[in-house]
C-alpha cells in the first residue's frame, strides 16, 4: 500500500470470502462520510491470497457462509497482519461472520469450537434457532451513537468476556443472546447487524471516523438519516 | 406415457378440479393449489406422473422461467410439452404441470434450486439443465455453496445427463458430480459469488474470462462443446458451426439462456438451427421484457431480483437518453432484506434520468446518492410518465427494472401483460 500519510486508510479484508450481504456498503459510506468532510481516503482491497497490510486505519470484515468463514479465519490467523494492526491500535469493524472470527473462538456448522483471530474478548457458538429479521438496539451511551437498526441473519450466539463490552442493548431482535448486540474493545468493534450497517446508521460510521481523526464537522441530514428513521419506525411498528 | 394407477388418477383429477376452482374464483392460476390437493391423495404422484416421459429439469438462480419457456418452445417441434410455464417451480407446481398434460411424452420443469435434489430423485429426468448460482434472497434461501454441494451429491446418484454452464464455477462443480455432462460456455457477468474454489476454498484464478481454475487443488473449468459469443451474437455448436442467435429477448443473459436451450434441444435430437428459429418466436416470458404503451410512451418491464439480475438488466438498458425507473419492495417473495442493493454498482446510470419507486425506495435513494447518481422519487409509473412528458413532450421510451412484487404490482396495473 502506498503510504500517503494524510489519507485515511480503509482496508477491506477478503471481499472474495467475506462479502455476502452488501458489505461493500460499509466501505462506501465510510469513504463518503470522510470525503464529505474533506478527509482524503485511500481504499485497499485485500484478497484472501494477499497479505494483510499492517498500516491501515480502519479494517472492515464482512459476512460469509460457513465455509468461507472458516477459510477466512484460517487465512487471517496464518497471515497475522490483522492481529498486528489491531495490537497497534487500528480500528476494526466486523459484521456477522467477520464479527465471530475476530473473537477468541467461534463455532462451525456442527458446533465445534474453532479458534478465532483473538483481537476481541468474545466467544461465539451456535444457537438453537436462526435469528433472521430487523433488529433494533441502544448503543452503550459511552459511545454517543444512540439507537441503531439493521438486519440480522445468523445462527451464532456470542458471549462477551471481561476485556470487551457489549456494543448495545437489544430492543428488538436477537443479537448476541437476546439481551445485548455486538461488542467492542478499544477500537475493535463487531456486530450482527449485517451488510450495510454503516449506511443504515450514519452515527455509527461517524464513531469509527471520530476514533481515527478526532472531532468531526457535522453533515447536513440526508438519505442516510432518513433511512435510519424510516427503518427504526418500521421495525418498532 | 403409461396408464396411471387408479389412486394416482383420482389424485390428479381432484388436483385439477381444485386448480380450476382457483382460476374460476380469480384466486390464482391454480398451479400450486392443484398440486397440493393431489399430493394429499397420492404422495408418490410426482414419480408416477413422471414415469415414461423424457423430462428436462431446469434450475438456476436467474433465468429459470425464461430457459424453461425456451426449451418448451423448442420441444413443441415434436408436439405437446408438459411444462410449468407460470413459474410454479416446487413439486406442487410440477404435479399440476404433468397432470395438465398427461399425453405429452416430453416435459420441461422449472425447479426451485432448493427442491432440485428431491425432484431429481422423484422424476428420474433425462436431462438436468443448470445455468448459474448467485446470492439471492438470503433471509430465506439456502447458502449457495451448500446448495451446490447438495446438487452435486444428488447428481452423482442419478443417471440424468447434465447440461450446464461451464463458466460458472459453482454450477460446473455441481455438474461435475454427474456421470455425463454437456458443457456450454454461456458466460458469467456476476462473479462476486465465485471467487473461491467450491472444492477447496482457494482463490480462483480467472484472468482470462471465461476460463477459471483453482491454483490450489487444480479444479478447472470443464471444456465446453457449445459456446456463446456475445460480441458477434453467435452460438458455436459442437461441430464448429457458427449460428447467429438473433433472439427477440434482450441481453447477454438471454443469449446464455438460448444457448443452454439449444444444447438441451439437441439432446432431444433437434438441430440447433431449427431450435434457434423456434426460440426467436419468444418475445416475452410471463410479462418479463414485455413492453406496454401507455400515455404514448413505450414502457419496457425488466424483472431483476438480485445483484446478478440487476447487473444483467443494466446491460440491456437502452441508450442513456432513455430514462429508467428502479422499483424495489421487500415483501416475503422479494426477501425481507435489502442489503443486496449495496452489492450492485449503479455508476453506469449516471448519464440517464433515474426514478426510484417501491416500498424500499429510501434504501435505493441512499444507494444512488452514495454512487453519485442523481435521481428522483416517485409513487407510480404514470406519475413518472407525466413528469417526463411535461419536460420532454416527445419522449417515447422508458425502462423499468423491478424486483419481484414491485414487478408484479406494475404488471398488474397494466392488466397482467404477458
Amino acid at each position: 500500500m502506498s503510504n500517503t500519510s494524510s489519507a485515511l486508510r480503509i482496508v477491506w479484508i477478503y471481499p472474495d470470502l467475506l462479502s455476502t450481504y452488501g458489505d461493500q456498503g460499509n466501505v462506501l459510506i465510510l469513504k463518503r462520510r470522510a470525503e464529505l468532510r474533506g478527509i482524503p481516503t485511500e481504499l485497499v482491497h485485500v484478497h484472501s491470497s494477499d497479505p494483510v497490510p499492517e498500516q491501515g486505519d480502519i479494517y472492515l470484515l464482512g459476512g460469509g457462509e460457513d465455509r468461507p468463514q472458516i477459510l477466512a479465519a484460517d487465512r487471517l490467523r496464518a497471515d497475522g497482519g490483522l492481529a498486528r494492526a489491531a495490537a497497534r491500535g487500528a480500528c476494526v469493524f466486523a459484521v456477522c461472520a467477520g464479527y465471530q472470527i475476530i473473537g477468541e473462538s467461534y463455532g462451525d456448522d456442527e458446533s465445534n469450537p474453532l479458534p478465532g483471530i483473538g483481537i476481541i474478548d468474545i466467544r461465539s457458538g451456535r444457537g438453537q434457532t436462526r435469528a433472521v429479521g430487523e433488529i433494533v438496539a441502544d448503543v452503550d451511551p459511552a459511545l454517543g451513537v444512540g439507537r441503531i437498526t439493521g438486519f440480522e441473519n445468523h445462527q451464532g450466539r456470542t458471549a462477551i468476556g471481561p476485556q470487551a463490552r457489549a456494543l448495545s442493548t437489544t430492543v428488538k431482535g436477537i443479537g448476541n443472546d437476546d439481551h445485548t448486540e455486538g461488542a467492542y474493545q478499544g477500537q475493535v468493534l463487531g456486530t450482527y447487524l449485517h451488510g450495510p450497517a454503516l449506511p443504515r446508521n450514519p452515527q455509527l460510521a461517524d464513531l469509527l471516523l471520530r476514533w481515527r481523526v478526532g472531532q468531526l464537522n457535522p453533515l447536513p441530514p440526508s438519505w442516510g438519516e432518513r433511512l435510519h428513521d424510516e427503518r427504526l419506525a418500521a421495525a418498532l411498528r | 406415457m403409461s396408464e396411471l394407477p387408479l389412486r394416482a388418477q383420482l389424485a390428479s383429477v381432484l388436483g385439477r378440479s381444485a386448480a380450476s376452482l382457483s382460476r374460476a374464483t380469480g384466486r390464482g392460476d391454480g398451479s400450486v393449489i392443484g398440486g397440493r390437493v393431489a399430493l394429499k391423495v397420492e404422495p408418490d404422484l410426482l414419480a408416477k406422473l413422471a414415469q415414461g416421459r423424457r423430462l428436462a429439469l431446469v434450475s438456476a438462480t436467474n433465468g429459470k422461467t425464461t430457459t424453461t419457456r425456451l426449451i418448451a418452445q423448442a420441444l413443441r417441434e415434436f408436439g405437446d410439452v408438459a411444462t410449468n410455464e407460470y413459474g410454479a417451480n416446487m413439486p406442487t407446481g410440477h404435479i399440476t404441470a404433468l397432470s395438465d398434460n398427461k399425453s405429452a411424452v416430453n416435459g420441461v420443469l422449472e425447479v426451485d434450486e432448493k427442491y432440485l435434489p428431491q425432484v431429481l430423485l422423484a422424476t428420474n429426468p433425462s436431462f438436468v439443465v443448470l445455468m448459474n448460482l448467485s446470492r439471492d434472497q438470503m433471509d430465506r434461501a439456502s447458502e449457495i455453496n451448500l446448495l451446490a454441494k447438495k446438487w452435486r451429491t444428488a447428481l452423482s446418484q442419478s443417471n440424468a445427463h447434465v447440461i450446464a454452464n461451464a463458466d460458472d464455477p459453482l454450477v460446473a462443480w455441481a455438474g461435475l458430480g454427474a456421470p455425463n455432462a454437456t458443457w456450454v460456455s454461456a458466460g458469467q457477468r456476476w462473479k462476486e459469488d465465485s471467487w473461491c474454489c467450491p472444492e477447496c476454498g482457494g482463490h480462483l484464478k480467472r484472468e482470462t474470462d471465461p476460463y477459471w481454475e483453482c491454483p490450489e487443488c487444480g479444479l478447472a473449468r470443464p471444456r465446453a462443446t457449445w459456446a456463446v459469443d456475445n460480441a458477434t451474437d453467435t452460438l458455436v455448436a459442437p461441430d464448429g458451426q457458427q449460428l447467429k442467435l438473433r433472439m427477440n429477448l434482450p441481453g447477454d443473459a438471454n443469449r446464455a439462456n438460448a444457448a443452454i436451450a439449444a444444447a438441451t434441444a439437441a439432446g432431444y435430437g433437434i438441430h440447433p438451427e431449427r431450435t434457434l428459429e423456434r426460440l426467436r418466436e419468444v418475445t416475452s416470458v410471463a410479462g418479463r421484457y414485455t413492453s406496454v404503451v401507455t400515455m404514448g410512451v413505450e414502457v419496457r418491464l425488466l424483472l431483476a431480483k438480485n445483484p446478478a439480475g440487476w447487473l444483467e438488466s443494466f446491460a440491456v438498458l437502452d441508450p442513456p437518453r432513455v430514462p429508467v425507473i428502479l422499483a424495489v419492495n421487500a415483501q416475503i417473495p422479494d426477501g425481507k432484506d435489502t442489503s443486496w442493493l449495496w452489492d450492485v454498482d449503479y455508476t453506469v446510470l449516471r448519464d440517464r434520468r433515474v426514478f426510484v419507486m417501491g416500498e424500499r425506495r429510501t434504501d435505493l435513494a441512499l444507494r444512488l446518492e452514495t454512487d453519485g447518481v442523481p435521481f428522483e422519487t416517485a409513487d407510480r409509473v404514470d406519475e413518472v410518465l407525466g413528469r417526463l412528458k411535461a419536460d420532454h413532450p416527445d419522449i417515447t421510451k422508458v425502462d423499468v427494472i423491478a424486483n419481484y412484487t414491485a414487478f408484479q404490482q406494475i404488471r398488474t396495473a397494466y392488466g397482467r401483460v404477458q
